[in-house]
């Protein structure tokens, strides 16, 4: 075991950790943080993305030993304290989310890509999120989220 | 009255807030104190007897809940179809990863170690692997003859047909198997002991399914048993039957521990144990007259059930009854039989069969048309079924269908026909060079919602509504919401209704011990079907509300608030049911497979646009059209959302799925190398709608959610020869396919 401090969503968080323990699991687990999602536990389907020092990451492939010292922001921490982040408020007017699974791991996709790239083309949209699967939506509804996201 | 309409407006999903902000908790998200792991350990052979199990390794075994066959408290099968599936292989495995032992332990890393540790020696049998050696009855592994069920289709005199026909074409079609590959796997928790009974929370799409199951694997009465649908992370079929299994496992192990018990699988698990699209193989042979009118098509229909029954009767029903697709034709016949194999039970999957007999259809008619010298446009509408024509099963069309103006639509709406002209001319320039070449073709076809024949009568669906103190109005439906809009399209319909506000509906979570049976969340019959009930019972409270003398015929939403105070101030409580009743004139002959085998179809036409490069053999997906006449469209954003990921389903059952088989065990069991569709994959899928409201739908709505997985393959694959000449007749066509059929 091991201590490791991280900063989660703005808050200082201290844990004894297994050093191999995966970041998802100690987000889900020990801190209850169960808006992670994982999908396929291989990095392939970007249902465990947060973002880790203002990069996306799947957190099924990062051990946690690396993180002391990293901030991390998860689903939970992407709406402000009154109102949704405009990602959010679009994906639920224009149908980016339908069972939900892939959602938390695709708007965080989104918003970081909004973050790097404020006015995406849609290849741009695209490629930024190759990384996260959907199986219900075909997409359609996602690009078209981001691009109302963005025109607000 | 409230003054706005629900119906046809694009409400925003009721449960998205939830969803977007990661607080929708599906059921890996569950915890309860002292609730133990669990696990299952399984076939490593295809066919054969148990004939040892050891327990091996530095495990501390005795720390473990170990549950086989033995502990079963009632019967050991899977209360569905057929008894035939055990929930624990007692003495003989009939497939791969077969689950033979459960394991319980706290720690879920120690119980993965456990897992590996066990060791179950099979004494192996023979066993089969494909339909055609199923057939072939190479090894009887199922009955007396390995057949699961068959149908016959018998209409007008196919025999008599052929001496009269100018053309006679045949050809054979192939579909492989698809995985349904939800982003959630599948899981339960279970906490289940003699006093209380048995409860299960999962991810499911049919809680009643999973309840009959557990009412006979543990020999308790029907209120003994309860299951609850948590958040549900995409279905897509797979989560129709499989969940009995997994929701029986768990609740085994908590019977055994009495502690509450979850199996969650990976995804390696998931992949290579549950159920996934049957593969078919279809033979048509089909006479046409000179005219380009079809004479008569016989059409042998085989899909691979595996290992056990499950729901492969009803899957070979609806790919049967789609066989030979939207046409008029005098004489069909139809023959069709699902069989046995030793792999993992194939089982419900979007469309359920309709895609893979549409496939062969559509690529047939193409096929046919040239042969006629027709155009496959033309060919088509020479065809096409009218009002007042009858199908295949002899049923009479008594709906307006157009197919003629539909296609006509589809075909400008993608400028079918320059494009045709100039991919010819800009492919022929191409000759001998390597280059992209591209083609464009179309499939047009029709889905029938809701059971199949007299399906719907025997389930006799139930929804109830009960309107609380505060004047709001709670929709109790078995009905699941998995993505496709349950919560939402419920909400519209109760609230068009009552003339209240989207806001002023709530919909209870399915969970057996509080809602009535609506029957399982499938063949796109919950938004027709159910949806019709939810607006007959909550028709009831307005009913009984206005009986009462407590609300006056002409009412506002604060009115009707005060009049549900006023009636359970009085009476306790207001609550009403609904029945499913069967529209007027549908009469369906379960013997001979003749009549009304739906109550209504959806009917559409799809056009893709293809590239293929001679360089990679990369075949793609440019642009896609789906013009669809669904009835009413409810939610256009939540229907378009149904159509386009259905589409990008139906794209990975064309080009990218393809499940490799070893043994019979999936042996790509990971998406690193199962490829479903990205948003790098994905063309413009550009959806239309023709409105036609249906009668006996709620609100004109007609089902939608598996036409979409029917047209896309053969429209591709069409498209695809349209582009190399060359006629593809199995999917998934992947790149070393089009290899080999250059090369030929």
């Amino acid at each position: 075991m091991m201590n490791i401090e991280l900063k989660v969503n703005g808050e200082r968080r201290k844990l004894e950790v297994f050093p191999m323990a995966r970041l998802l699991d100690v987000l889900r687990e020990q801190l209850q943080l169960t808006g992670t999602k994982e999908g396929c536990g291989e990095g392939e389907c970007g249902a465990c993305t947060v973002i880790l020092d203002g990069r996306i990451v799947n957190s099924c492939l990062v051990p946690v030993a690396q993180l002391n010292g990293s901030e991390i922001m998860t689903i939970e921490g992407v709406a402000g304290q009154d109102q949704l982040h405009a990602v959010q408020q679009s994906f639920i007017e224009h149908g980016g989310a339908q069972c939900g699974i892939c959602t938390p791991g695709m708007v965080l996709a989104a918003v970081d890509l909004l973050q790097r790239n404020p006015q995406p083309t849609e290849d741009d949209i695209r490629t930024g999120l190759a990384g996260n699967l959907c199986r219900c939506t075909g997409y359609i509804k996602i690009f078209e989220s981001v691009v109302r996201a963005y025109q607000k | 009255m409230a003054n706005t309409h629900p119906i046809g407006k694009s409400f925003p999903r009721k449960e998205g807030r939830k969803k977007v902000t990661g607080q929708a908790l599906y059921v890996d998200d569950l915890s309860f104190p002292e609730m133990l792991h669990g696990t299952t350990v399984r076939s490593p052979a295809a066919r054969g007897r148990i004939k040892n199990i050891s327990f091996e390794g530095d495990i501390p075994w005795d720390e473990f809940i170990i549950v086989t066959a033995k502990d079963i408290p009632g019967a050991n099968y899977v209360a569905l179809i057929l008894t035939d599936q055990p929930f624990l292989a007692a003495d003989f495995v009939n497939h791969p990863e077969e689950p033979v032992l459960l394991l319980a332990h706290r720690d879920k890393y120690l119980l993965e170690e456990a897992r590996r540790n066990v060791a179950i020696e099979i004494e192996a049998q023979p066993a089969i692997f494909s339909l055609e050696d199923s057939l072939a009855k190479k090894e009887i592994i199922w009955g007396e003859d390995n057949v699961f069920k068959k149908f016959l289709v018998d209409k007008g005199n196919v025999d008599d047909a052929w001496s009269q026909a100018d053309f006679i074409v045949e050809g054979e079609y192939e579909t492989g198997a698809q995985e349904q590959l939800y982003i959630e796997n599948n899981g339960a928790i279970a906490i289940a002991n003699p006093n209380e009974g048995v409860t299960v929370w999962g991810s499911m799409q049919c809680p009643y399914y999973v309840h009959k199951a557990l009412v006979k694997l543990f020999g308790l009465p029907e209120e003994k048993i309860r299951i609850i649908q948590t958040e549900t992370g995409g279905g897509f079929g797979g989560k129709e039957e499989y969940p009995s299994l997994i929701a029986g496992h768990a609740a085994l192990l908590a019977w055994k521990s009495g502690k509450p018990v979850k199996i969650i699988y990976d995804r390696a698990e998931d992949m290579v144990a549950t159920t996934k699209r049957h593969p078919s193989r279809t033979r048509h042979k089909t006479a046409v007259k000179k005219d380009g009118k079809l004479l008569a098509m016989e059409i042998d229909f085989v899909i691979d059930g595996g290992a056990y029954c499950t729901l492969s009767p009803v899957v070979l029903s609806r790919g049967t009854i789609h066989a030979a697709g939207p046409y008029f034709c005098p004489n069909v016949r139809i023959h069709s039989r699902a069989v046995a194999t030793n792999v993992p039970p194939h089982g419900a999957f979007r469309g359920f069969g309709a895609p893979q007999s549409i496939f062969a259809q559509e690529r047939h008619m193409d096929k046919v048309a040239h042969a006629v010298g027709l155009s496959p446009e033309e060919f088509r509408r020479r065809n096409f079924i009218h009002e007042g024509q009858t199908t295949a099963t002899s049923q009479v069309i008594r709906e307006r269908v157009d197919m003629d103006q539909l296609l006509t639509r589809a075909l400008q709406l993608c400028e079918y026909h320059s494009k045709r002209e100039q991919f010819a001319r800009e492919n022929a320039a191409h000759n001998g060079r390597f280059a992209k070449k591209r083609g464009i073709g179309f499939a047009t076809f029709m889905h029938g919602a809701g059971f199949t024949g007299s399906g719907e009568v025997f389930l006799q669906s139930v929804v109830s509504a009960e309107a609380t103190a505060e004047g709001k109005v709670r929709v109790l439906a078995a009905s699941t919401e998995i993505g496709q809009g349950t919560n939402t399209i419920f909400s519209q319909i109760a609230a068009e209704t009552l003339g209240l506000d989207f806001d002023s509906i709530e919909i209870v979570q399915p969970d057996t011990g509080l809602v009535p049976n609506s029957g399982p969340t499938v063949a796109s019959r919950t938004s027709m079907v159910v949806g019709k009930l939810v607006e007959s019972a909550v028709m009831g409270l307005k009913q009984t509300l206005i009986g009462s003398g407590l609300l006056s015929p002409e009412y506002t939403e604060a009115d009707f608030r005060r009049a549900c105070a006023d009636y359970l101030a009085n009476f306790g409580s207001l609550k009403t049911s609904s029945t499913y009743q069967p529209p007027p004139n549908v009469h369906w002959d379960d013997e001979k497979y003749q009549g009304d085998a739906y109550g209504a179809y959806a009917w559409a036409v799809y056009v893709a646009e293809v590239s293929f490069d001679e360089l990679t053999y990369e075949a793609r997906v440019e642009d896609f059209v789906a013009l669809q006449e669904v009835g009413r469209v409810l939610n256009p954003v939540l229907a378009a959302g149904q159509i386009e990921g259905g589409v990008a389903q139906a794209i990975g059952f064309a080009l990218f799925e393809n499940v490799v088989w070893k043994d019979g065990r999936m042996a790509n069991n990971q998406m690193t190398n199962y490829i479903i569709p990205t948003p790098a994959d994905i063309p413009p899928i550009r959806v239309y709608f023709e409105e036609n409201p249906y009668a006996y739908g709620p609100g004109g709505a007609k089902g939608i959610g598996e036409l979409p997985m029917d047209g896309p393959a053969p429209a591709i694959l069409n498209a695809l020869e349209n582009a190399t000449g060359i006629s593809f007749t199995h999917v998934p066509l992947m790149p070393e396919r089009l290899i080999e059929a250059f090369i030929e």
